[in-house]
């Protein structure tokens, strides 16, 4: 039985209790619990199923290293699985759920995987996808899919809400134990900006509960001054419920803090992501108790020795009244003191060295507690939970001794610096013999930009792990001068090595013992991996997925590479550690999101005349960040009858396009024309003031990247059009090669895409409507086709292009951004006579497809040259040089065997379907179907009354009136005919006019 | 999460508020070069372990593009400097001597 002391516990207010349930069952426990504390509390030492096996599991440690005890927190909006129960802070009305368990967590179905645990060894999925691909689908995945997983993920959107906080500063120390405290302590003295974080809601870390005294007062009398001093100073910054998840390069390192985790709905964000950038980061982030193999050390009740301590000392928890502790150090003599101090019981202490005679150990034995060295858990007698343990000698192959009957187990194998921080940007490790583990080596720190240290490391996590030498090295870590405070505790004899217990222990004990209880990998899976050749420690990791948990092995990984260095004959150094990658726990996915959802998940650009569409029925299309029309459906229309009415009132009467999406960059400078002479294809130096010119642009491998009509507008400035999409793009490309390689060349880009509404007026009456509104002449003699001139219309002042995308006659007047809407509006009221209708993209689309004007993205994908579009005509032959000029000149660019623009007409009228592809006879070296040609658009054309469709074909030019086949994405196939993509005036009479 | 001086605007920018433009000091191969000039051009891009002379753009702040002389390896960072140059500064070579004896050169 697990319960709570009478007396006793440091961090809980008796006065308030706490109401919250565990799969459905009300529970009480205090103010200052962590759930963990309050479940054992309840007697519940029963929290989990093992991931493979199912097998029952309870609460190991009691802090952030816990691998058993995730539980399936809140409901609903507030669900959130694989919840650590012992970094959850207890609250009033907390519901959580044990999980990956069925029917229920006492009665498990799943746990005949563990009868048939010898059919899933390690390399278990591996080896099962050796078996027939047939037996994939219906066979194993539902078996796998049923018994594998943690938790659920939440069904509903969070109702929770997160944000991002940037800070910087000199210095950030992360660990807010005595060595941290005392880092941040004497760097501040020095003036630097200091952050100090804690991942736990309280300072001073393991100091107060193994009763370690500072200048000769208890420990937490230090810790509770030297906060006083550090919240008093300016220039020190203070986090608790602060994890630092990672350090990256140059000083950056996020942190995520638990801001109302424990206070839901309170209206503060449930977490903040900090995004720090220091100048030099300090690792006090303390070291982790390793378990000890041995058979059955997952059953509910076998502790780590250091967390049996702190349920004792922080919460009054009892984890048993008999509790046998097993160590190979003097460390967890402590846990017998405190054990025997709230007036419980120790059976033994089994420890596995020939002798223990520290003082720790001796003051054990005062207390009339058996001592007996030379020994080890034989096995662990219990199912739900610990009955007892049979002994044996840890130098034997496990014969039974004796046993002892008892509640829980304490175990300890040892320390392990967390050395996670430090080893993310580079930071590297030695092992160190004595203390067996791994700690930083100061030689090979993480460094930064000027090439000095990044990381320092402070305390236990550089391996002192005896509080008396922690000060000093946290004071030598920030480079500090001054004496240390005197920590006293007493002197520990050096730990001795045991990763199997006992050391010959045969086969049917080593299966029983567990190294990574979250992802259920024992002692007989590393070896067995080691015996199938993997000597490699990342390759046995992903093989026996040891340390691919939520917990990322931390009570595991040190202990499992201890077994594969022992099965390879290995000196553990020369296996060494896989990757320390961030995050140190797991952030969730909503600090990361931050802010950053829903209508704000990225920005929108609005062109002036966006509030018109949307109250005129627009329906959406994006393009880039904005947004345009798609078409204007009216009550009652569909979306493609919609564009059909748009389609047929341009050609026949008057359409209106909001075209201010385009791309405008303005080009000005004495080399303008000739850098624009490089840009483009075709040349643009030549281009009179007042006349427009269709131009391609090109990358230096000869690709179409984008088009546009050129505007020259002075004698010494050009406005480019460009898509939609491409404006910054293009802008940048255009830097790049000015500032890059043309340097010496004068001349300057602006973007100048939001500073101008652009309005497209298309259709017979276009004229008209122009004539009506006023203050320009826009007679076909005053401004021809191609021609552009500036002045007032409508008392606005503009700049009117005569270029067409329709194939109509049309003009595009640019105005001020500013009265782009009154503008708009100014053309709707005059237009109504002339029956103008607004128009969205997909008529500009269908429009232009009609008249064989390709798509920069449609017809072209990057793998395209203008020749393969039949645009050799803007290629200039004169330039000596223009980007991509050399690369279109390759061979197979500019061969006549490749899949060249057409158009395609079905033989029965219908519509080809987007992206078809044409098969072709024969099969390609990979055992697939040679392909000759696919459709880049395809429309039902309005105008046309049929299907039309634009497609790269093989050879496609010369192939006029063959007819070849598309499949249909239901079946059979569909004729088309290869014919001219000038489907509707190809003279191209209608825009001339 | 780099941070890189721009030499123009004197910002300490992050790596957010730039952008990447692969290998700095190319010479451009246009028409009338040999398929081996122009390969090399367009394709062969060094890529050491080790110091790297690199093209960054200051996207999000002045717009200029810039070059910067880094360690792939450790991230040391041994300057930036215009883009309007066709070699590393001496100043810049200098520094990477010194911090880097076994370099064998920019070229």
């Amino acid at each position: 039985m697990s319960t709570r002391l009478a007396r006793g516990g440091r961090l809980i207010d008796r006065s308030r209790a706490v109401d919250f349930t565990f799969n459905g069952k009300r529970m009480r426990g205090f103010a200052g619990d962590t759930l963990a504390a309050a479940l054992l509390a309840n007697d519940q030492m029963l929290v989990g199923r093992s991931f493979k096996y199912h097998r029952p599991r309870g609460i190991v440690a009691a802090g952030a290293e816990e691998p058993n005890a995730l539980v399936q927190l809140g409901t609903g909006s507030r669900s959130e699985p694989n919840q650590r129960t012992t970094t959850t802070e207890l609250f009033a009305g907390l519901a959580a759920a044990s999980q990956n368990h069925w029917p229920s967590l006492e009665f498990d179905v799943g746990a005949v995987n563990a009868a048939a645990s010898r059919f899933l060894p390690a390399g278990f999925y591996y080896k099962t996808f050796l078996q027939p691909r047939a037996a994939w689908k219906p066979l194993f995945e539902p078996v796998i899919r049923r018994s594998a997983g943690l938790g659920r993920p939440p069904e509903e959107p969070d109702a929770d809400r997160y944000e991002q906080a940037y800070a910087f500063c000199d210095l950030l120390v992360v660990g807010g134990g005595i060595a941290g405290l005392q880092a941040a302590l004497s760097a501040s003295a020095s003036g630097q900006k200091v952050m100090l974080l804690e991942q736990t809601p309280h300072w001073g870390g393991r100091a107060p509960v193994d009763d370690v005294l500072i200048d000769g007062r208890p420990a937490a009398d230090w810790v509770a001054d030297t906060v006083a001093a550090l919240e008093a100073a300016p220039n020190v910054t203070l986090r608790t419920r602060c994890m630092a998840a990672g350090v990256y390069d140059h000083g950056y390192v996020l942190a995520e803090e638990r801001v109302a985790d424990h206070t839901p709905g309170d209206g503060r964000p449930k977490k903040r992501l900090w995004r720090i950038r220091a100048g030099k980061v300090i690792t006090a982030t303390g070291a982790i108790e390793r378990p000890l193999p041995f058979a059955g050390n997952d059953i509910p009740g076998v502790m780590l020795a250091s967390a049996v301590r702190d349920y004792l000392v922080n919460w009054a928890v009892s984890p048993g009244d008999r509790v046998v502790i097993v160590t190979n150090n003097d460390d967890a003599y402590r846990t017998a003191i405190a054990v025997h101090r709230a007036g419980l019981t120790v059976p033994a202490v089994l420890d596995a060295r020939a002798e223990a005679n520290g003082a720790l150990p001796e003051e054990v034995r005062s207390l009339g507690i058996p001592v007996l060295t030379n020994r080890a858990v034989a096995k662990v007698k219990g199912g739900k939970r610990v009955t007892g343990v049979t002994v044996c000698a840890q130098a034997g192959e496990g014969a039974v001794l004796d046993s002892f009957d008892c509640d829980a187990v304490a175990m300890s194998g040892g320390w392990s610096p967390v050395v996670h921080l430090w080893s993310h940007c580079g930071g590297k490790l030695i092992w160190d013999e004595a203390q067996a583990a791994f700690r930083p080596d100061p030689a090979r720190p993480p460094i930064t930009h000027d090439g000095s240290a990044m990381v320092a490391v402070a305390g236990s996590a550089n391996g002192e792990l005896l509080s008396a030498d922690v000060l000093a090295d946290a004071i030598r870590a920030v480079g500090g001068e001054g004496e240390a405070p005197r920590a006293q505790s007493p002197e520990e004899a050096p730990t001795e090595p045991v990763w199997i217990m006992p050391q010959g222990a045969p086969p049917a004990l080593r299966s029983k013992m567990w190294l990574d209880y979250q992802n259920d990998v024992k002692v007989s899976d590393v070896q067995l991996a080691a015996r199938e050749g993997y000597e490699s420690v990342e390759h046995t990791k992903r093989y026996t997925t040891l340390g691919m948990a939520t917990d990322q092995g931390k009570l595991s990984n040190i202990n499992g590479l201890a077994v594969l260095a022992g099965s390879l004959n290995a000196p553990i150094p020369a296996v060494g550690t896989t990757t320390f990658r961030p995050p140190y726990t797991p952030v969730t996915l909503g600090a990361l999101v931050g802010e950053a959802r829903g209508e704000i998940f990225q920005p929108l650009r609005r062109t002036p005349m966006h509030d018109w569409h949307e109250a005129h029925g627009a329906y959406w299309e994006p393009v880039g960040l904005w947004r345009r029309p798609y078409c204007y459906s009216r009550p009652g229309e569909s979306h493609s009858d919609a564009v059909a009415r748009e389609v047929t009132n341009a050609r026949t009467k008057l359409g209106l396009l909001d075209a201010s999406t385009l791309g405008k960059i303005l080009v000005k400078g004495p080399d303008a024309g000739r850098f624009l002479d490089m840009l483009y294809t075709n040349v643009m130096s030549s281009l009179p003031v007042g006349r427009c010119r269709y131009g391609l642009m090109c990358n230096e491998n000869g690709f179409l990247m984008d088009d546009g009509v050129v505007v020259r507008l002075s004698e010494d400035s050009w406005l480019c059009h460009t898509t939609s999409g491409g404006a910054d793009r293009i802008h940048a490309h255009m830097e790049d090669w000015l500032q890059c390689e043309w340097w010496d060349w004068q001349g300057y880009t602006a973007n100048l895409t939001e500073q101008f509404a652009q309005v497209a007026i298309v259709g017979p009456n276009a004229r008209l409507l122009l004539e009506k509104l006023g203050g320009m002449d826009v007679s076909k003699e005053a401004l021809p086709f191609m021609h552009w001139a500036e002045g007032t219309i409508a008392g606005i002042p503009a700049r009117v292009f005569r270029i067409s995308f329709s194939g109509e006659l049309s003009y595009e007047v640019a105005v001020p951004a500013g009265q782009g809407l009154a503008f708009w509006q100014a053309c709707l009221e005059a237009g109504a006579e002339f029956g103008l209708m607004p128009y969205g993209t997909e008529a500009l689309h269908v429009m232009r497809a009609e008249k064989g004007f390709i798509m920069i993205g449609d017809e072209t994908d990057g793998t395209v040259v203008p020749q393969d579009l039949n645009l050799g005509w803007a290629i200039s032959k004169k330039k000596a040089d223009f980007i991509g000029k050399r690369g279109m000149e390759r061979t197979f660019l500019s061969s006549p065997d490749r899949w060249k623009l057409v158009g395609l007409e079905t033989l029965d009228g219908s519509v080809l379907p987007d992206g078809a592809i044409a098969p072709a006879a024969g099969s390609n070296a990979n055992g697939q179907r040679n392909t000759q040609g696919r459709v880049t658009s395809t429309y039902w054309s309005p105008t046309l009354k049929k299907g039309i469709a634009m497609g790269l074909v093989h050879r496609g030019t010369d192939r006029m009136g063959e007819v070849i086949e598309f499949p249909k994405i239901w079946g059979g196939v569909v004729q088309a005919r290869i014919v001219d993509p000038g489907f509707y005036d190809k003279a191209g009479e209608k825009q001339d006019v | 999460m780099l941070i890189l001086e721009c030499p123009y605007c004197g910002v300490k920018a992050e790596e957010t508020e730039l952008s990447p433009g692969h290998e700095a000091h190319l010479k451009r191969f246009g028409p009338g070069s040999s398929d081996e000039d122009f390969e090399s051009y367009m394709f062969a891009r060094k890529n050491p372990k080790g110091v790297h002379f690199e093209r960054w753009r200051h996207s999000y702040g002045c717009g200029k593009w810039f070059l910067a002389a880094r360690c792939t390896a450790t991230l040391e960072v041994f300057g930036t400097y215009p883009a309007q140059t066709s070699e590393p500064p001496p100043d810049i070579v200098a520094r990477i001597k010194a911090r880097r004896p076994e370099w064998e050169g920019y070229k």
